[in-house]
C-alpha cells in the first residue's frame, strides 16, 4: 500500500513533466529536479523516464489498441525496466468524458491490459507491474474537444520507488 | 445517521364530523395523457391545535405544496390569494371562499403535541366545486424531528387519490457529492431526503467513490471505491457507519454494483485483467458466481423487479447495448434495437420499463424502452446526461447532468417518465450518480 502510494504521487509529478513534452522517445526535455545543473537529466531518474522515455501512450476513441508508435514507446519502457530490474510499475489506465463512468471504468482498464499484455509479450516479467483503470475520474486536460480528450485516452506508466529513487 | 431512525406509529382514517366523503375521487389526473393543465390547489396553513405545534403549522403545509407541485401535476393558489385561512380543521370549509379563487382542490390540515411530546398530523381533501371531500380524513403520528416526513406522507396521499398511482415523495437519494476543479474532484457519499433536506455525508471525500446503491431494506449501501488503492465494492450500513468490503480480493477491479430485490444477493463486474464481466455474489456466503463471459465489457447490471431477469450494457458485439439474461447467467438477448450507444440500465420498479443512457452523435441522453426494446423514448439531450434511477412508483427519473468544458460539473436532475417537467434537484455542491429508494416504511 505505501508502495503504491508513493507511485501516485510520483505520477502526479511526471505527469507535469510529459505533458509539455509530448512523451515521444528522443524528445527534448527541459530541466526539472534530476537535471544537473548544466548537463543532462540523470538517466536512472523517474524524470528521465517521464520526460526522455515518455511515460504515456494514447488511444483512438474507444479503443485499446495499441498504435506502432506506442509500441515505440513501449518498447523504450521496456528497455529502461530492464536497465533497473528493481524498478516496478503500476500502467494506469483512462478513458476522456465520452461515455458513461462504468464502461469507461472498463475501458481503462482495457487500455491498461494492452499495454501490460505488450509489456510482457516483450519479456518484462509479470511480477513487476500492475494496472489500475480510474476511467473518466482523472482528466489530465479539462476542456471538452478533441484536443483534450486525445490526450486523456490514455495508459500511464507510473513508476514506483526502488534503489536511486529520486 | 440516526436521522433515519423514525417511528411512524399510527396511521388511522378520521371519521369524525365529515359525513359523505367518496370512494372514486371527483378529481382525477391522467397522468398518462397529453398536455396536462396543472390542477390548482391550495394548501393553507395547518391549524396549530396545541402551542407547541405552532412553529410547524406554515412549514407542514409548505412542504406538502412544495411536493404536490415538484411533480408539475399541481398549481400552487398562493397563500396571498386566499381570502381566509382554516381556523377549525372540524369545520366545513366555506367553500365559495376558495372557488372563488380558483382552487379545485383544497387540502386542509392540523397539527398537534401530544402528552408524550409526539407530533400529530391530520388532514382532509376537498373537491372545491363538487364540494365534497375527497377519501376520508388521515392522522400520522410521529416524533417532533419526523415532521418533514409526515408531511410527505400527506402529499403521498393526496397525490395518490388524485392520480390513482401511489406517491414517492416520502424517500430519500444516496449520491456522490462533488468539489473542487475538474482535473481533482473530490468525491463524497451524501444522503438527503428526495426533496434535498436532511443531507447527511457518509463517507469522507479521500477517496473516488462511485455510483451508490440502496439496499432494499433502506439502510444498506453498496459502491465502489478506491479506498484500498484498486477499486473495489463497499458495503456501508447508514444506521452504524460500519464499512466492509465486500470480497477479500486484492488483484481484480470490481464495480457496479446492486442488490437483488430480496436483499440477499449482489450483482456486480469484477475486471479481470482488461476484461470485464458480471458475477453475482451471495451476501451471505460472500461466494462468487461468474454469469457472464464474453470477451467484450460486460457492466452496470440491474434486476428485475421479481429477480429473475438481469440487464446489462455489453459490447460484446462491437458498440455498447443493451442485454437481458436469465439472474442466473447464460445466453443473453440484446434488446436495444436502435443506433447509438446504450449504458446504465435500469428496470423499471413496476417491471415494464428500462431506463439507460444513450450516446449518440455526441450527445447524452436520458430514455426509456420497454423491456423487449420496443418504443424507445428519449427523455433529455445534453452535452453528457447519464446514470438514471427510478422514482419508487417508476414514474419519475432522476440522474446527473454535466455540462461541458474545463468548468463542466454534474448535478442531479429530475424529469418525468413523459419527458416533462425537467428539474434541478437542490444539492449544496457539484452532485452525481444518484439513487432513489423505495419509499420509506
Amino acid at each position: 500500500m505505501g508502495l503504491m502510494k508513493t507511485g501516485l504521487m510520483l505520477a502526479a509529478l511526471t505527469a507535469l513533466g510529459a505533458c509539455q513534452n509530448g512523451g515521444i522517445f528522443g524528445s527534448g526535455g527541459n530541466g526539472g529536479a534530476g537535471q544537473t545543473p548544466g548537463g543532462a537529466i540523470e538517466e536512472s531518474s523517474l524524470e528521465y523516464f517521464a520526460t526522455e522515455i515518455g511515460d504515456r501512450v494514447l488511444f483512438a476513441v474507444n479503443e485499446a489498441t495499441l498504435s506502432d508508435a506506442a509500441k515505440r514507446v513501449l518498447d523504450a519502457q521496456v528497455a529502461w525496466l530492464n536497465q533497473y530490474p528493481e524498478r516496478t510499475i503500476v500502467i494506469e489506465g483512462h478513458a476522456d468524458e465520452q461515455g458513461t463512468r462504468e464502461y469507461n471504468l472498463a475501458l481503462g482498464a482495457r487500455r491498461a491490459a494492452a499495454v501490460r499484455n505488450y509489456m510482457v509479450s516483450t519479456g518484462l516479467l509479470e511480477t513487476r507491474l500492475s494496472i489500475i483503470s480510474y476511467g473518466k475520474e482523472r482528466p489530465l486536460e479539462v476542456c471538452s474537444t478533441e484536443a483534450c480528450w486525445s490526450k486523456n485516452r490514455r495508459a500511464v506508466t507510473v513508476v514506483a520507488g526502488g534503489i536511486g529513487n529520486v | 445517521m440516526n436521522q433515519v431512525k423514525f417511528l411512524l406509529t399510527t396511521v388511522f382514517v378520521l371519521l369524525a364530523g365529515l359525513a359523505g366523503a367518496q370512494d372514486r375521487p371527483t378529481i382525477e389526473i391522467d397522468i398518462n395523457g397529453g398536455l396536462i393543465e396543472p390542477l390548482p390547489v391550495a394548501v393553507p396553513n395547518f391549524v396549530a391545535e396545541t402551542t407547541g405545534a405552532r412553529r410547524l403549522s406554515g412549514d407542514i403545509a409548505t412542504v406538502v405544496m412544495s411536493d404536490l407541485a415538484s411533480t408539475g401535476l399541481f398549481r400552487e393558489i398562493p397563500g396571498t390569494a386566499h381570502i381566509a385561512g382554516v381556523t377549525n380543521f372540524n369545520a366545513q370549509p366555506v367553500f365559495s371562499d376558495w372557488s372563488v379563487v380558483n382552487v379545485q382542490a383544497l387540502v386542509t390540515g392540523a397539527v398537534s403535541t401530544s402528552n408524550d411530546g409526539r407530533l400529530v398530523v391530520k388532514f382532509r381533501l376537498f373537491d372545491v366545486f363538487a364540494q365534497q371531500p375527497i377519501g376520508e380524513g388521515v392522522q400520522y403520528t410521529g416524533t417532533q424531528e419526523s415532521w418533514r416526513r409526515m408531511a410527505h406522507k400527506v402529499a403521498d396521499t393526496i397525490y395518490s387519490r388524485i392520480t390513482g398511482e401511489s406517491g414517492y415523495f416520502d424517500s430519500r437519494i444516496v449520491f456522490v457529492s462533488e468539489t473542487g476543479p475538474k482535473n481533482d474532484r473530490k468525491k463524497r457519499l451524501a444522503v438527503m431526503d428526495y426533496d434535498g433536506a436532511n443531507l447527511q455525508y457518509l463517507t469522507d471525500d479521500s477517496s473516488i467513490v462511485l455510483a451508490p446503491r440502496f439496499a432494499p431494506n433502506g439502510r444498506d449501501i453498496i459502491y465502489t471505491s478506491y479506498e484500498g488503492g484498486l477499486p473495489q465494492v463497499f458495503l456501508l450500513n447508514m444506521e452504524s457507519g460500519r464499512r466492509s468490503q465486500l470480497l477479500d480480493d486484492t488483484t481484480n477491479m470490481a464495480t457496479a454494483p446492486r442488490f437483488s430485490p430480496d436483499g440477499t444477493k449482489v450483482v456486480m463486474s469484477i475486471i479481470d485483467g482488461g476484461n470485464t464481466d458480471i458475477y453475482q455474489v451471495d451476501l451471505n456466503t460472500r461466494r462468487r458466481t461468474r454469469l457472464s463471459n464474453s470477451a467484450g465489457i460486460d457492466t452496470t447490471p440491474s434486476y428485475s423487479p421479481d429477480g429473475s431477469q438481469i440487464v446489462f450494457a455489453s459490447d460484446r458485439g462491437g458498440s455498447q447495448q443493451l442485454y437481458v439474461m436469465s439472474a442466473s447467467g447464460g445466453e443473453a438477448r440484446r434488446i436495444s434495437a436502435e443506433s447509438g450507444s446504450y449504458g446504465t440500465p435500469v428496470w423499471s420498479p413496476r417491471g415494464d420499463m428500462i431506463a439507460f443512457t444513450k450516446i449518440r452523435s455526441g450527445r447524452f441522453h436520458i430514455g426509456v424502452m420497454r423491456v423487449d426494446g420496443s418504443r424507445e423514448n428519449l427523455l433529455t439531450a445534453s452535452f453528457i446526461d447519464e446514470a438514471p434511477t427510478w422514482s419508487p412508483n417508476g414514474r419519475v427519473l432522476m440522474f446527473f447532468r454535466e455540462t461541458a468544458g474545463a468548468d463542466g460539473a454534474p448535478q442531479v436532475y429530475s424529469v418525468d417518465l413523459t419527458g416533462r417537467n425537467l428539474r434541478r434537484v437542490d444539492t449544496p455542491s457539484f452532485a452525481s450518480d444518484p439513487d432513489w429508494s423505495g419509499v420509506l416504511r
